[in-house]
């Protein structure tokens, strides 16, 4: 008798999971699909936009600017010993441009513009805001959801180029400036070895970051509990979802794009 | 449509529920809910806090689906239509929050003209000036540059109403239109309420707590309990039933015995 309820309940527990992924997927093909359907807003897709980048170009900066320099200071150590300090350039950039730069850039706009995002939509859940849109005849997903994602799509790329450019000249600081490697040769090694495939990896991981991050961060909001620890849940769930999923897909877009 | 409405507009009866159900996982909450809305009256929803006062107005509105029932809405069953027809539908109500669900990223003056803008071809000035005449229906002037919260309760009330007064709807729902605010407060909304109602032959929805204060203002009131309409009548009616819970209700109210922090 027992067995049967457990049985039951795991059975009650796994239909829950599987719905709240269909939910959550939907949602995803939702948003889309208002993005790509007229009739187009793009007055709110830069409105987000304009907030993202206000909300994240700073650290952005700073974080990009400062692992440029350890990469220098760690890549010049390690390369003196084979006495290829020439090589300091290649391995910034490519370190930055394939994999730190769109996933450190990912981190830093999922915890600073991406918890904004699931907290603003939850406290527009938690006080019926999102109500009064349907019931206005506007799609909340439309209105709010699409924007963002589209957003999205277009700010990641953007900030991770931002990253990748600072941190190749943080190293550049750090590795020429300060330690002394040879400074052409850790121009012509970037120019000679990033490679446009290289660039594109980078790209399709910023993009999917920028989609994965958005629509946990919006989701995550959009479905906040109306209680009085509902938000902050939201958000503190959506940061660390979003960390997760990019490091998952991080790895994943690796093994396939190298 | 156009039959439909017109068809619609000659009955009596606005809205009528029959037979509404609908349950959260193994929470119960509406066990059958039968009510009828009289046109261009008022009609007030009162009960205990958690009782389904506003899971049933979300049914009304059509933001939540029943498991069973019927509701129609002049001449239309809301539950069988389809998304797209539901926009349609919509378009009749003007719905007050609870919350007050104002946007806070928007100053009063674009919270008001909000519909407007998304959902009609009417040029700046039109909108400007029907926002302007609202706003002053609802005694909320000068403040179109304020946040919401920069508002006091009262004047939130008031500008939530605006915003649902907007695009002229024919019924208009209100969710306890009156909680958090003070006795006089309350009696200021509670005759903005009707007058507003009156002056455009609304038909009202309106749920409340503040019970006996909203008897004044209302037509018809039905008492809610368990989710069930267990009474239901005028004003004079329902005063003179004899209900033992509804009594009681009233007298818990009365004394005070519910506080006005624990009114969902
Ligand atoms: N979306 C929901 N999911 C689960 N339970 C809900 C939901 N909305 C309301 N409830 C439950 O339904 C009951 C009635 O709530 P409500 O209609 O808000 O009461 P009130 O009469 O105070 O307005 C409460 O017990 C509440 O917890
Ligand atoms: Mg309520």
């Amino acid at each position: 008798m027992k067995m049967v309820r457990s049985i039951e309940r795991l059975g009650a527990w796994i239909i829950d999971q599987i719905e709240t992924l269909g939910n959550f997927v939907f949602f995803l093909f939702t948003a889309v699909f208002y993005i790509v359907m007229p009739p187009y807003k793009p007055r709110l897709a830069i409105r987000q936009l304009r907030s993202i980048g206000a909300d994240s170009s700073f650290l952005i900066l700073l974080i990009g600017a400062f692992t440029g320099m350890v990469l220098g200071l760690q890549g010049y150590n390690t390369l003196s010993r084979f006495a290829s300090e020439g090589a300091l350039g290649s391995v910034v950039a490519l370190t930055l441009v394939r994999e730190l730069g769109p996933v450190l850039a990912a981190l830093m706009i999922a915890a600073r513009a991406g918890s904004a995002m699931a907290a603003e939509l939850g406290s527009m859940q938690a006080t019926e805001q999102i109500d009064a849109l349907t019931v206005m005849a506007i799609n909340p997903v439309q209105y709010l959801v699409s924007p963002r994602i589209l957003a999205g799509l277009i700010s990641f790329p953007l900030l991770t180029g931002m990253f990748d450019s600072i941190g190749i000249i943080g190293g550049y600081v750090i590795g020429v400036d300060l330690m002394g490697a040879p400074g052409s040769s850790y121009m012509n090694g970037i120019s000679q070895n990033l490679t446009a495939h290289d660039i594109m990896t980078g790209l399709y991981k910023s993009i999917v970051f920028g989609i994965v991050v958005m629509w946990i961060c919006c989701y995550k909001g959009y479905h906040a509990q109306r209680m009085a620890t509902g938000v902050s849940r939201a958000t503190t769930e959506a940061v660390v979802m979003s960390s997760i999923l990019i490091l998952l897909w991080d790895y994943f877009l690796t093994s396939v794009l190298l | 449509m156009t039959n439909a409405t017109s068809a619609g507009k000659a009955s009596p009866i606005s809205i009528s529920i029959r037979d509404l159900r609908r349950s959260f996982g193994h929470q119960e909450v509406l066990r059958g809910v039968n009510i009828d809305f009289p046109r261009g009256k008022v009609t007030t929803i009162v009960g205990p806090s958690g009782c389904g006062k506003t899971v049933f107005l979300k049914h009304l509105n059509t933001l939540l689906r029943p498991d069973s029932g019927k509701i129609v809405i002049d001449g239309i069953d809301v539950t069988s239509v389809s998304r797209g027809g539901l926009d349609a539908v919509r378009e009749k109500f003007g719905m007050l929050f609870q919350a007050g669900a104002l946007f806070d990223s928007m100053p009063v003056f674009d919270n008001v003209a909000f519909p407007l803008v998304e959902k009609t071809r009417l040029s700046r000035d039109e909108i400007a000036s029907r926002v302007r005449e609202t706003l002053a229906a609802v005694g909320l002037e000068g403040m179109d540059d304020k946040y919401p919260s920069e508002l006091s309760g009262g004047m939130q009330k008031r500008a939530a109403l605006a915003r649902a007064l907007i695009r002229r709807p024919s019924i208009l729902m209100l969710d306890e239109p009156t909680t958090g605010l003070d006795p006089s407060r309350t009696r200021a909304i509670h005759a903005l309420v009707r007058q507003t109602q009156q002056r455009f032959g609304l038909t009202a929805a309106l749920v409340s707590h503040d019970v006996p204060a909203v008897f004044e203002i209302s037509d018809h009131v039905a008492f809610m309990h368990e989710g069930k309409i267990r009474v239901y009548g005028t004003v004079a009616e329902v005063t003179s039933a004899h209900d033992e819970l509804f009594e009681r209700f009233l007298a818990g109210k009365a004394s005070g015995e519910e506080s006005p922090a624990a009114a969902g």
